[in-house]
């Protein structure tokens, strides 16, 4: 009997010691509130952001009395589900880099703070189909945009010229320059349709005017099977099929030498693909060049994006004001955003930084092409708003996984789509959400 | 010189009990407190109202055994075992037969090298699951490899490794590389742990090497056979890596491809833990009724040759 009220007792002690070690590893977010000094910490991914923070601590951050420290937790997707799983335990921090899709998800899970009163002022210094990817079409702000990936269209100028081909400025040209190349050279390819990259779909669908979820009263309506969406799944499942394009995933080694050795002549990607160029093909520097994205419809402007990112408040914060403070710091004031630019390569979302300043040269990869940003800047005018929903990532596997049997069947993609759009509605009816037919 | 005997008969009776205490406590919290709580997160959902968005939109419920018949119900869950099946059927012969076949040359007499080969042999069970699936993967990739470039140059049809049945090769061959030394170790060991004396009569009654290996050696190993049998079936129920490295490398590996790359899609990306907490569960029992079955089966015929 001894014995045993013993092993309770110690057993009681050991769960306690787990408890109390549990909450001993918090990151200074239960710092004493209001205004005094606030000590913050920011998750994020992009590179060279502690750099940023850096400038922050030693000047404005420091009359303030503002400390912001950056911890690389994770990336994309994995950093949504660990922030969720944080605030699950009111431990997130209390800044977070997050992508646009992702901000539904987190405010679905009442992880981001509405900072409308804090930062709402910022609304003219971005694109307002970039500032409603931030406020989900409601009143609230649940985040500032940073970064921005107009899609655009990229291809190896040598190559073009050695088997006669122009540049397409519409997808009806494009698909007749994938067929003229393949006549050419028949072990070339135009480029490829990746089913692993569902955000670069997304985007295709956007510039043709898609909007996959959309709300009405208290219910999503969720239109990833649109007309617009199934006839950029119809084109490209029709040059598949034909086999004018190549049905490979990108961002594998195979993509990868195909695009250092002309294999793949162009590549329809975002104002960040320098960045993947200089890695993936770093023997053809010089020899590409950037072209607006084709369109659907002759003498428009118009492209979708791929990626893009935004810095977020949480509910846990204790300081939301110095949090939302630096955030709109870091995403509108000059000298952050000509940091963030050299330091993390990124492409800003704020309008003013788009030109000018450390977007004023080219590329080191484009220096063939000195006016790269001006043109950039262009095409980023006409981005298409992206409206996003509470289950992307549903989508998004859906995607993945429908769109990668299609692509290796080579058959229509029009059942993919609604395959895709068939798992998003069951994912949201079978989580409660309320769905319009 | 009365206390000692009292002491002494209290100090056996509860001595036992002392010394199961730290087993069971950290039994207790590292292990069933988990599985606990899984099990419990099995039977709750997550349950949202209208758009779901902003504070209290979100509570937990009881859900009863939903989870468990939406996974029960779910094609993919089985697809994703009948397809570990196809692939444990390649990869639990092979890799025994070559780990039973290695370990029988190594005991052979007179053999030169021996410490050499045994190393050799063993070396890729020392290189991470991972790793190894990276490597694969960039020797499978048509036009990185360097196996496919010498078909293609000589003429050859190449084969497209990461795609339809060469697919369950190609990922079988990981594991078998990754595998067999670690089986033939375990074989081995218990192949030198058979007394010489067995040998030298066999020999002196004119046995052969082949008739050794066949008659006496491969019989006496037997239960070490059924323990790696053991070891591999729950290996390959539990395939994750290799199919998670090579999924993005090729369209034919889908996100949900082997049971526990599904309970990862739900858990991490479809971030619904109660859903996985299921899944993962029904896999446990799944494991467990096939090994211990296997395990069962294996001691009865062991016993019924005994008898005879």
């Amino acid at each position: 009997m001894k014995y045993r009220t013993v092993a309770v007792s110690t057993a009681a002690a050991l769960a306690a010691t787990a408890l109390l070690s549990g909450c001993g590893t918090d990151d200074g977010a239960d710092e004493p509130a209001a205004s005094g000094p606030a000590s913050l910490t920011y998750w994020a991914w992009a590179p060279g952001l502690d750099k940023v923070a850096d400038i922050w601590n030693k000047g404005p951050g420091k009359e303030a009395g503002i400390t912001v420290t950056v911890k690389k937790q994770a990336s994309g997707d994995d950093l949504v589900t660990k922030i969720i799983t944080a605030a699950k335990a009111h431990k997130a921090p209390d800044l977070v880099q997050a992508e646009y899709q992702a901000l539904p998800t987190l405010v679905s899970n009442d992880v981001l703070a509405d900072i409308s009163e804090e930062a709402g002022d910022a609304k003219g210094e971005f694109a307002d189909g970039i500032w409603q990817q931030a406020t989900l079409g409601s009143d609230a702000l649940y985040a500032l945009p940073q970064d921005s990936g107009p899609l655009m269209f990229y291809y190896r100028q040598d190559l073009f010229e050695q088997y006669g081909l122009t540049v397409p400025t519409t997808w009806d040209e494009f698909a007749e320059t994938a067929r003229a190349l393949k006549k050419k050279a028949p072990d070339k390819d135009l480029t490829t349709f990746s089913s692993n990259d569902s955000g670069l779909f997304a985007g295709l669908a956007q510039q043709a005017g898609a909007k996959w979820w959309t709300t009405g009263g208290d219910k999503w309506k969720v239109a990833i099977d649109d007309p617009a969406t199934q006839k950029v799944a119809d084109f490209w499942g029709g040059l598949v099929k034909e086999g004018a394009v190549d049905n490979q995933p990108m961002y594998t080694p195979a993509w990868n030498k195909a695009l250092n050795t002309g294999k793949q002549v162009a590549w329809v990607s975002a104002v960040w693909a320098p960045g993947t160029l200089t890695t993936a093909a770093p023997e053809t520097k010089g020899k590409w060049a950037m072209a607006p994205l084709p369109q659907w419809t002759a003498g428009e402007n118009v492209t979708g994006s791929w990626g893009g990112s935004s810095t977020a408040v949480t509910n846990d914060s204790t300081n939301k004001k110095a949090a939302a403070t630096f955030a709109k710091w870091l995403n509108t004031d000059p000298t952050a955003l000509a940091a963030l630019v050299k330091e993390g390569g990124i492409y800003p979302a704020a309008t003013a930084a788009q030109t000018g300043g450390a977007l004023a040269k080219a590329p080191d990869y484009f220096s063939n092409q000195p006016g790269f940003y001006t043109e950039a800047a262009k095409i980023a005018q006409g981005t298409a708003p992206a409206a996003w929903g509470p289950n992307v990532n549903v989508a998004y596997s859906a995607f993945k996984d429908n769109f990668a049997a299609a692509a290796k069947n080579k058959s229509d993609f029009g059942p993919a789509l609604t395959a895709m759009q068939d798992a998003t509605v069951a994912d949201l009816k079978k989580q409660g959400f309320g769905v319009s037919e | 010189m009365t206390r000692t005997p009292r002491r002494k008969a209290y100090g056996v009776k509860s001595a036992p009990y002392v010394f199961l205490v730290p087993a069971t406590l950290l039994f207790l919290l590292f292990f069933a407190l988990p599985i606990g709580y899984a099990v419990y997160l099995s039977f709750r959902r997550t349950e949202v109202a209208g758009l779901g968005l902003g504070k209290g939109a979100r509570q937990e419920i009881w859900a009863g055994v939903a989870n468990y018949a939406d996974a029960l119900s779910d094609s993919e869950l089985l697809d994703g075992a009948l397809r570990i099946l196809g692939y444990g059927a390649i990869v639990v012969p092979v890799m025994l037969g070559l780990a039973l076949l290695f370990a029988l040359l190594l005991d052979t007499d007179g053999l030169r090298a021996r410490g050499f080969s045994r190393l050799a042999i063993f070396l890729p069970y020392a290189i991470p699951g991972v790793i190894a699936a990276l490597m694969w993967g960039f020797l499978y990739l048509p036009d990185v490899s360097p196996f496919l470039y010498l078909l293609d140059a000589a003429g050859l049809p190449r084969p497209d490794l990461l795609d339809g049945g060469p697919l369950y090769l190609s990922l079988a061959n990981i594991a078998v590389w990754g595998g067999t030394g670690f089986n033939m170790i375990v074989i081995y060991t218990s192949l030198r742990a058979i007394p010489a004396e067995v040998f030298e009569a066999a020999r002196i009654d004119g046995c052969s090497q082949l008739q050794i290996a066949l008659r006496i050696k491969i019989p006496m190993v037997a239960p070490s056979l059924i323990l790696t049998f053991f070891f591999s079936i729950i290996a390959t129920l539990q395939v994750f890596s290799e199919p998670t490295t090579l999924k993005p490398l090729t369209n034919s590996l889908s996100t949900t491809w082997s049971p526990l790359m599904k309970v990862y899609q739900d858990a991490f990306v479809n971030n619904d833990i109660h859903a996985a907490a299921a899944q993962a569960v029904i896999i446990a029992l799944a494991t467990l009724a096939l090994s211990f079955g296997f395990l069962k089966a294996a001691n009865s015929r062991t016993k019924q040759g005994d008898s005879r």
